[in-house]
């Protein structure tokens, strides 16, 4: 439905975006995550048409946007700070697109009630912007693009300035709102959370570039790269190199560590000699105080060095005796413990074969 | 003032007393006699109504030029931005009667502006025109005066407009003037009422102008006022000219507070 090819933007010597392609398909959440200055929000504004492309080529349903300006585009933005228009009242702001587009007063005047009723604001019609709390203002911005049906819908960061508790709510209406209508979703994030939560797919973009796109629980497992696999979620990244390949398991040598085997990943053929990394999530790993070595499993000792407790979960970060940092954590379940183990505790740490994934 | 409204005027200017004593009586002496003069004599009314059309046209002209140079100096690079600011104050380094005389000499029949239009007006098979002692001349000095006091304000305003409301507006589907017609212009109406009281009131009052580029064409009230308290020295007709001017004054600022702060409070303002 909306495809960017090789879409090029450079500012001065500064390469915002370079050779990005992206096909998106209808009624898709989708969303662009990165950290800042990778070139997620210029491509969201090279979409909507703020910016113009210095290469490639944008279509929307099999058709070039090039020439569009933005408000000729059917594509509408939530922006980052809202954008409500101060002097107008809730109703007016809505009504903004349909005057726009010359509807007709009684047309707009029942439109603008049932978006009100979709984003549960239906008495603040008469409300002015700066009387809504942060939530209010938001859901009036999302009703305010989606209320003439636009064939995409770009959010910027949108939730980025409400409170961690408000933003989780809004996160679960966004999901609903968008099976509710249908609309194709772009969004955009850092937050990498958010983005796990949201989306059907995500493009994790890195200096101008995408890094891989993919549903997210297939980013989480199974990523391209380090800069996937350490950007999305916890991560320990363990520089290794390849002994030996062949048979079920390869045979990485990883410093501090010595060699052990893992399991080698299905896309990509590794050599011996190769240097890789092992990505091992710190849920994978099991720790105690003691443990048995099972099969199919590596097994080392080391002391605990530092821990951060986080209510649910206490993260624990593992010296073994190389002096390698390992991050462990435990769900905080047994009732009337906070924690299992202080500062400088001996303890036992194990993972199976497979529960880390190698990475180029 | 009030008081003096009501008294007679002094033998010799100024103001009676106001009251006598008379065979061990004591007696007021008031009168109503200078507010019938006012209301009585068509001249006064007349000149009020004049100069108050002269001080909207001044302020009416003031907002078409204002507004483009406002909102081009708040749009161009922060680089330019004070320079253009400097220029607009620049004419605040010399004084006000010297930048008066200047007009005199460009309006002056000899001027290369009279003589300019002259040539064009003779080829047209017109009459050869004046501009000095006319209304054209008054309003003309009046807006140069006073340009500045609409521009800071207006600019103030404009500087602040967030610049997302006109992506939003675009991104939904205004085009250029739709974006400035309903977003920029509506959120600049508080700039532009702070300009117009700015401009508005000193030019309804002033009399420096008009005396010297206004002739007996372009009096205003303002000459009047100061003719009755410093040539006619009659105080009271004076105050009552000067009452008159304060309540209508008093009377449109009113109106301007109560414009410049209509619904959505914060004015587009972060």
């Amino acid at each position: 439905m909306l495809e960017i090819i090789d879409v090029s933007r450079r500012f001065g010597d500064f390469v915002a975006l370079d050779k990005v392609s992206l096909h998106i398909q209808a009624g898709e959440f989708f969303t662009l995550l990165g950290p800042s200055g990778c070139g997620k929000t210029t491509l969201l504004r090279l979409i909507a048409g703020f910016d113009h492309v210095d290469e490639g080529e944008i279509l929307l349903d099999g058709k070039s946007l090039t020439a569009l300006t933005p408000e000729q585009r059917p594509v509408h933005t939530v922006f980052q700070n809202y954008a409500l228009f101060p002097h107008m009242t809730v109703a007016e702001n809505i009504a903004f697109p349909l005057r726009m587009a010359k509807t007709a007063k009684p047309v707009i005047d029942l439109m603008v009630r049932e978006i009100l009723e979709d984003v549960r604001l239906p008495d603040k019609a008469n409300h002015y912007p700066n009387e809504l709390s942060g939530g209010q203002k938001q859901r009036i911005a999302i009703a305010r693009a989606l209320v003439n049906r636009p064939r995409l819908l770009l959010l910027d960061e949108p939730l980025s300035a409400l409170d961690a508790k408000l933003r989780e709510q809004m996160q679960i209406e966004l999901i609903n709102l968008q099976k509710e209508v249908g609309i194709t979703f772009v969004y955009v994030t850092h937050d990498q959370g958010e983005a796990l939560a949201l989306s059907h797919r995500i493009a994790v973009m890195n200096k101008g570039e995408i890094s891989q796109i993919d549903e997210p629980s297939v980013l989480y497992s199974c990523p391209d790269n380090r800069f996937v696999a350490d950007f999305i979620g916890q991560c320990n990244l363990l520089d290794a190199t390849v002994i030996s390949v062949g048979g079920r398991h390869l045979r990485i040598a990883i410093n501090g560590l010595g060699e052990l085997d893992v399991c080698p990943n299905p896309e990509i053929d590794f050599a011996e000699g190769d240097s890789c990394a092992l990505t091992l999530r710190p849920e994978k790993i099991r720790l105690a105080a003691t443990l048995t070595k099972e099969d199919d499993e590596v097994l080392f000792s080391g002391k605990v060095h530092d821990m951060l407790y986080l209510g649910d979960v206490t993260v624990y970060i593992i010296e073994l005796a190389s002096g390698v940092l390992i991050e462990a954590m435990l769900a905080n379940d047994a009732p009337g413990r906070t924690r299992l183990f202080d500062t400088d505790d001996a303890v036992q740490i194990a993972w199976r074969t497979d529960a880390g994934h190698l990475v180029p | 003032m009030l008081f003096a409204s009501f008294r007679y005027s002094g033998e010799y200017g100024g103001l009676a007393p106001w009251y006598y004593i008379e065979d061990g009586g004591f007696t007021l002496d008031l009168t109503l006699e200078n507010w019938r003069r006012l209301f009585e004599t068509e001249i006064y009314l007349s000149l009020l109504i004049k100069s108050l059309t002269y001080a909207l046209l001044t302020t009416l002209i003031c907002v078409l030029m204002a507004y483009p140079l406002a909102l081009m100096i708040a749009r161009s690079s922060k680089r330019y931005r004070d320079l253009l600011l400097l220029l607009v104050i620049l004419p605040f380094w010399s004084n006000f009667l010297v930048r008066i005389y200047a007009w005199m000499i460009i309006f002056s029949p000899q001027g290369a502006l009279t003589a300019a239009l002259n040539v064009v007006t003779s080829a047209l098979g017109l009459e050869p025109i004046s501009l000095m002692f006319s209304s054209t001349a008054v309003i003309t000095c009046l807006v140069y005066v006073h340009l500045p006091f609409m521009i800071l304000p207006l600019y103030a305003n404009l500087e602040k407009h967030d610049n997302r409301l006109l992506d939003a507006a675009q991104d939904l589907g205004a085009n250029r003037f739709q974006c400035f017609w309903l977003i920029t212009w509506p959120l600049s109406l508080p700039g532009i009422y702070a300009g117009a009281v700015l401009v508005f009131i000193p030019s309804l009052g002033i009399f420096a102008i008009p005396d010297l580029l206004g002739g007996t064409n372009g009096i205003m009230i303002g000459n009047v006022i100061k003719q009755q308290f410093v040539e006619s020295r009659d105080w009271p007709f004076g105050s009552v000219l000067s009452l008159v001017l304060t309540a209508i004054t008093l009377l449109l600022v009113l109106l301007a507070a109560k414009l410049g702060r209509p619904a959505g409070e914060d004015n587009g303002k972060k």
